[in-house]
């Protein structure tokens, strides 16, 4: 029995994404023309609140009361943003969403816009995704051409535009204001909040900025109603979830599945277990930005309220798998460099938090480290959680911390090598 | 001996300050597209990347302060200034194709091109770089070659036949 699911990811492999024909052969755009004909924006705001979705770029942030906000803010130039940066690493459900459904992405920008009372979208795709340009833009060239993009859709007073922007290598530029400072053409560096961007964010205008998840998401719950969501998982996380897993798993890939299946169905059974029959050390949930957990925690069942009990989070859906042929201190080594890499520099915390404790961490690896090191670490990780100016640096440091926090032997046995 | 080609003071040709043009006019000049209007013209610029008197360029015709040019390319990572080679060949090292064996893929890939990280072969052909996750995670070890992703990278024959592409020709850029 197979323990994925087909509700967000219904399309996959069912029509041609090159062609709208073959997109309305399968009853595309039911959902756009039901919400712009049919549906005011306060309905719409109710349908993705019944389903309490959380937003799907990593924040969790409850997608209905989002859009409520955002509908509510005055003004009648407004923006929607696709974020298709997806730079965690360990994260590409964002890639099969853009490569095999583009049009379902592109319903729920349109449809978002007609909520909020937007007149323009943007995609802000990932410069990794340059190979997805195309077909993108085919896709919103042909969507205008049937007429549900451009002025006067479907015969309404609702006019809407899209417009694809590409990112150019910075996973910064995933947090939504730093995003809009690298759409207006600058270097990608996070604004300060107040004003928030669902004020005054693109070109200062009022902005939502929602994950392809979450816009893909609502357009199924226009098409299919939430019923049929909502019968998945659990009553704090209803519903289903598309998550990347990979790393050291026989079948790794995107699959949508229901909320409360535990880790362990998710690795073994739809991942088809560990390569070799290797031991799980570990796993990270979330992207490089995510907590890890030892063996211990597969019998959890995959919520954000029973993750939350193990201190792993749902973030941005990936799950990977590392297996006992890695060392934990190489692991926080790799993602360390990562952050190290991406920090924009903008802020004392992380730009200098994330050097020192590099240094650290390669003491350890060497087998050098020193008898205060890896309090010294856990201290400036903590500065560096509570006191940095973005996402970024609030949580380069939650696998240096969860790491010491379950394999406190790992580091005393590295320690002791030192000595 | 192509190498020294690269080194050459007449990067701009009219030819090139024609496409440029073209590339700003398509992006309606609009200072806003600047990180959009840089990757395309770095595309079209032999061994890809910004020489100096292309960004000069650029910020006199789209009058844009070069400082300003300049914090753009130096932020992101995918726009260079300095020149790598026809086929750019970037491996993934973060850490899901860490965990599933990236070192033997960037072993392979020096060992038969005989040059190191950030290095250019001699005859300005290829050039290895590492670079963050760019989301191929699900068929790691990875690596990309002007921006093409391959994958399942685990033993020398598989990097071998990408290179073989390559050499043959039979891939385009
Ligand atoms: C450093 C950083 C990187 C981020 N990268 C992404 C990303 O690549 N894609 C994404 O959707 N959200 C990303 N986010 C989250 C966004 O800031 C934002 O919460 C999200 O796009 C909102 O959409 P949602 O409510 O639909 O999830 C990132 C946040 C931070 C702090
Ligand atoms: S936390 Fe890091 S990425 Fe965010 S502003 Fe500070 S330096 Fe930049
Ligand atoms: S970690 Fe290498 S492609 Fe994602």
């Amino acid at each position: 029995m197979t323990k994925t699911v087909s509700f967000i990811t219904e399309n996959f492999d069912k029509y041609d994404p090159n062609s709208i024909d073959s997109y309305l052969n399968i009853n595309g755009f039911t959902a756009v023309r039901k919400a712009i004909t049919t549906l005011s924006s306060g309905e719409i705001i109710n349908i993705a609140k019944s389903a309490t979705i959380k937003g799907r770029g990593g924040a969790a942030y409850d997608t209905g009361r989002k859009w409520g906000q955002a509908a509510a803010v005055q003004g009648d130039n407004k923006v929607v943003i696709c974020n298709a940066d997806e730079g965690e690493p360990c994260t590409f459900k964002d890639r099969s969403i853009l490569s095999k459904d583009p049009f379902r992405l592109i319903e729920g920008m349109i449809i978002a816009g007609y909520t909020v009372g937007a007149q323009n979208g943007y995609i802000y795709l990932r410069e990794e995704y340059r190979h997805l340009k195309s077909l993108i833009k085919n896709a919103i060239k042909e969507t205008m051409e049937k007429g549900f993009l451009g002025k006067n859709i479907l015969g309404t007073n609702f006019s809407f535009h899209i417009h694809l922007h590409s990112g150019a290598g910075a996973y910064v530029c995933g947090e939504g204001s730093t995003l809009i400072e690298s759409i207006e053409g600058k270097s990608g560096r996070p604004r300060i909040k107040p004003p928030y961007i669902k004020e005054c964010g693109l070109f200062q205008l009022p902005t939502l900025v929602n994950n392809v998840e979450t816009l893909a998401a609502v357009t199924a719950f226009i098409q299919n109603g939430t019923d049929d969501y909502i019968k998945y998982g659990t009553k704090l996380s209803p519903g289903t979830k598309i998550i990347s897993l990979a790393g050291n798993v026989n079948k790794p890939g995107t699959y949508e599945i229901p909320f409360g299946i535990t880790l362990r169905e998710i690795i073994y059974d739809i991942g088809g277990g560990v390569v070799d029959n290797n031991k799980l050390k570990l796993c990270q949930l979330g992207g490089a930005s995510g907590t890890i957990g030892s063996d211990s925690i597969l019998d959890t069942p995959y919520t954000y309220e029973d993750l939350e009990k193990v201190g792993l989070i749902v973030g941005s859906g990936g799950i990977l798998v590392v297996d006992d042929r890695t060392r934990v201190i190489d692991f926080v080594k790799s993602i360390q460099d990562f952050f190290i890499h991406e920090s924009c520099g903008k802020c004392t915390p992380c730009r200098e938090g994330n050097r020192q404790i590099a240094k650290i961490i390669d003491r350890f690896v060497q087998g050098t480290s020193g008898v205060n090191d890896l309090d010294t670490a856990e201290r400036f990780a903590n500065i560096m959680k509570n006191c940095s100016f973005c996402g970024l640096g609030e949580t380069a440091q939650n696998v240096l911390l969860s790491a010491i926090k379950i394999f406190p032997d790992e580091f005393k046995r590295l320690e002791a090598v030192g000595k | 001996m192509n190498s020294t080609k690269t080194k050459s003071f007449e990067v701009l040709t009219k030819d090139l300050a024609c496409k440029i043009d073209t590339i700003i006019n398509n992006f309606g000049s609009n200072s806003t597209r600047l990180v959009g209007i840089l990757l395309d013209i770095q595309d079209i610029i032999p061994k890809q990347y910004i020489p100096r008197e292309v960004a000069t360029y650029v910020s006199e015709k789209m009058n844009i302060p070069l400082s300003k040019v300049y914090d753009v390319i130096s932020f992101y990572g995918a726009l260079c200034d300095i020149p790598r080679a026809d086929y750019v060949i970037q491996l993934c090292d973060s850490v899901v194709c860490k965990v599933t064996g990236n070192s033997f893929l960037q072993d392979t890939i020096t060992t038969l091109l005989g040059i190191k990280e950030n290095e250019s072969t001699s005859d300005g052909k290829y050039w290895i770089e590492s670079t963050p996750c760019f989301g191929a995670c699900d068929i790691s070890p990875a690596m990309r070659i002007n921006g093409k992703v391959y994958g399942h990278l685990t033993t020398s024959e598989s990097v071998k036949a990408v290179l073989d592409k390559y050499n043959e020709g039979s891939v385009m850029v």
